[in-house]
């Protein structure tokens, strides 16, 4: 984790571990897209880190780290999440699903092919975010318009401003009976 | 970030004692600690994380008495059907706060607590912070303050408390419910958020080792009426530059109750009791309703970079009215 932004942060200080507390370093069990990962990690590490430089899942990307952008959406328990702002050593006992965990084998997830069908990115950046999202915005049923889709599709932001498409993507999945 | 030990409480007890601990914060939905402690601004030595505390979960929003456990998210309670209905304003100040992905980890009592986002208390390369460093002063007085406070300010800080929720609740007379060291407490949250005055380090009535457990609303008739306006630079995912709460209960054509609390303008929650009172026994027209919207703003201090906030609030409350009269017009008709 870089400590770039913040050049006036203090030596780390010696903290003894809590009585029955981690640290520094946390051993702990990652489910992600069905497979148990048992790891050591320093209590520190995000999810989004964990997640691409522990267990090389690289779908989930690093945009803003702050919550803002959306790049790196994942699934945690069902429920689309930040990555950035989730502490992987609070995700224990939960069921992650990233954009690798999406596809059955070679066939692609619906909301996959419909980003391709209707060409819903250009640089693809934020793609797997967005379609984490896609598929958690149709299943929680606020997929009904394109008016609503854009407003429960807000923690995503593209900068190739590839918003129409994307929007048509969901629509045309949710039309299709849902993600 | 600074290392921490991470510790999971197993029960409310198990939680306050390592919470009593130098250097403890509780961890929530973490949408505001992580984000903080990423860049700064927040240090713990350690986190004692609440999510397996089952007493802080759930809500209840039947009754005589609207009950949401302190770690609800926002989303669960957002798309509650009859909140939705019987009290569509705190339902709109969460829907329309954050992104779907926040509203699924954030909680509604850490929304509460969530700290402010004056972009100088947030760049910890601005020394002068009074919020971040008591005594440092601060960046924002003569600095770009377009988004902070009208309302409220001292000369030590003007910035704005982000929690669109926590507005409307206080639209509703409010409280929340406190577990500490020392025992159980409960208090009014239009006395939670506390006026920056000499130390606007202090935002919450919370004392160190304290876990906001619960918030309560006293059921009103009223709340079918009310609305939540918010006023954004952008349509969706965005902080307040403006927000109002409204809620209006008519009697015979005219105004029998009405709650008005602003967002977005003010250092706390911001309950416009003088203009309520003026509402009291008038009808609601285009006179009361601008005369009302006038008074909320009073006592406004502005700077160069937020004056338009006094403009905006008025527009706002009056917005506010509007569609909250036309709530109370359709609930006559039905």
């Amino acid at each position: 984790m870089s400590e770039a932004h913040h050049p006036a942060a203090a030596p780390p200080r010696a903290v003894p571990p809590a009585p029955d507390g981690d640290w520094p370093i946390a051993t702990l069990t990652l489910r992600v897209n069905g497979q148990a990962h048992r790891l050591a990690m320093d209590t520190r590490t995000t999810l989004l880190d964990a997640l691409r430089d522990h267990l090389g899942l690289t779908g989930a990307k690093p945009g803003c780290n702050q919550g803002a952008c959306g790049a790196c959406t994942v699934l945690i328990d069902g429920k689309r999440m930040n990555a950035c702002l989730t502490l992987a050593v609070a995700t224990q006992g939960q069921e992650i699903t990233t954009i690798e965990g999406l596809a059955e084998g070679e066939a692609l997830h619906p909301m996959q092919q419909a980003f391709i069908d209707h060409d819903a990115f250009q640089c693809g950046y934020c793609t797997p975010g967005q379609i984490i999202s896609a598929v958690a915005c149709i299943r929680e049923g606020h997929a009904g318009s394109a008016e609503e889709i854009r407003e429960f599709m807000s923690g995503n932001l593209c900068r190739c401003g590839a918003y129409p498409n994307i929007v048509k993507a969901v629509q045309d999945v949710a039309a299709k009976g849902g993600a | 970030m600074q290392p921490f030990a991470y510790h999971r409480a197993s029960s409310l007890e198990d939680a306050l004692r390592h919470g009593a601990m130098e250097g403890a914060s509780y961890l929530a939905g973490g949408t505001t600690l992580v984000d903080l402690m990423r860049i700064g601004v927040m240090r713990p030595d350690r986190l004692i994380d609440l999510r397996d505390v089952a007493e802080l979960r759930g809500f209840d929003t039947g009754g005589e008495t609207l009950r949401f456990g302190a770690l609800a998210s926002m989303a669960e309670v957002a798309d509650d059907i009859v909140l939705r209905q019987d009290y569509p304003a705190l339902a709109e100040s969460l829907l329309l706060a954050a992104s779907a992905q926040l509203r699924n980890m954030a909680t509604v009592g850490g929304n509460l607590l969530q700290r402010t986002r004056c972009m100088y208390f947030r760049d910890t390369r601005y020394q002068a912070c009074n919020k971040r460093s008591p005594g440092s002063g601060c960046a924002a007085l003569d600095g770009v303050n377009r988004q902070h406070a009208v309302l409220g300010g001292s000369e030590r800080c003007i910035a704005t408390m982000p929690s669109d929720w926590a507005v409307a609740l206080t639209a509703f007379d409010a409280a929340v419910e406190i577990a500490g060291p020392q025992g159980r407490r409960t208090m009014p949250i239009d006395s939670f958020h506390i006026s920056y005055g000499e130390h606007p380090e202090a935002e919450t009535a919370l004392r160190p080792g304290e876990i906001l457990t619960a918030i309560l609303v006293p059921a009103n008739r009223a709340g079918r009426t009310s609305c939540y306006a918010k006023v954004r630079d952008r349509e969706s995912f965005a902080f307040a530059i403006s927000s109002a709460a409204v809620a209006l209960r008519m009697e015979g054509g005219r105004v029998a109750e009405a709650r008005i609390a602003l967002g977005g303008l003010s250092t706390t929650p911001w309950r416009a009791t003088a203009a309520e009172a003026l509402l009291r026994g008038r009808s609601l027209d285009e006179s009361s309703m601008k005369e009302a919207a006038a008074r909320a703003m009073d006592g406004a201090d502005p700077r160069p970079g937020n004056a338009f906030k006094v403009e905006l609030g008025r527009r706002t409350v009056e917005d506010a009215l509007l569609r909250a009269a036309r709530r109370a017009e359709e609930g006559d008709a039905a």
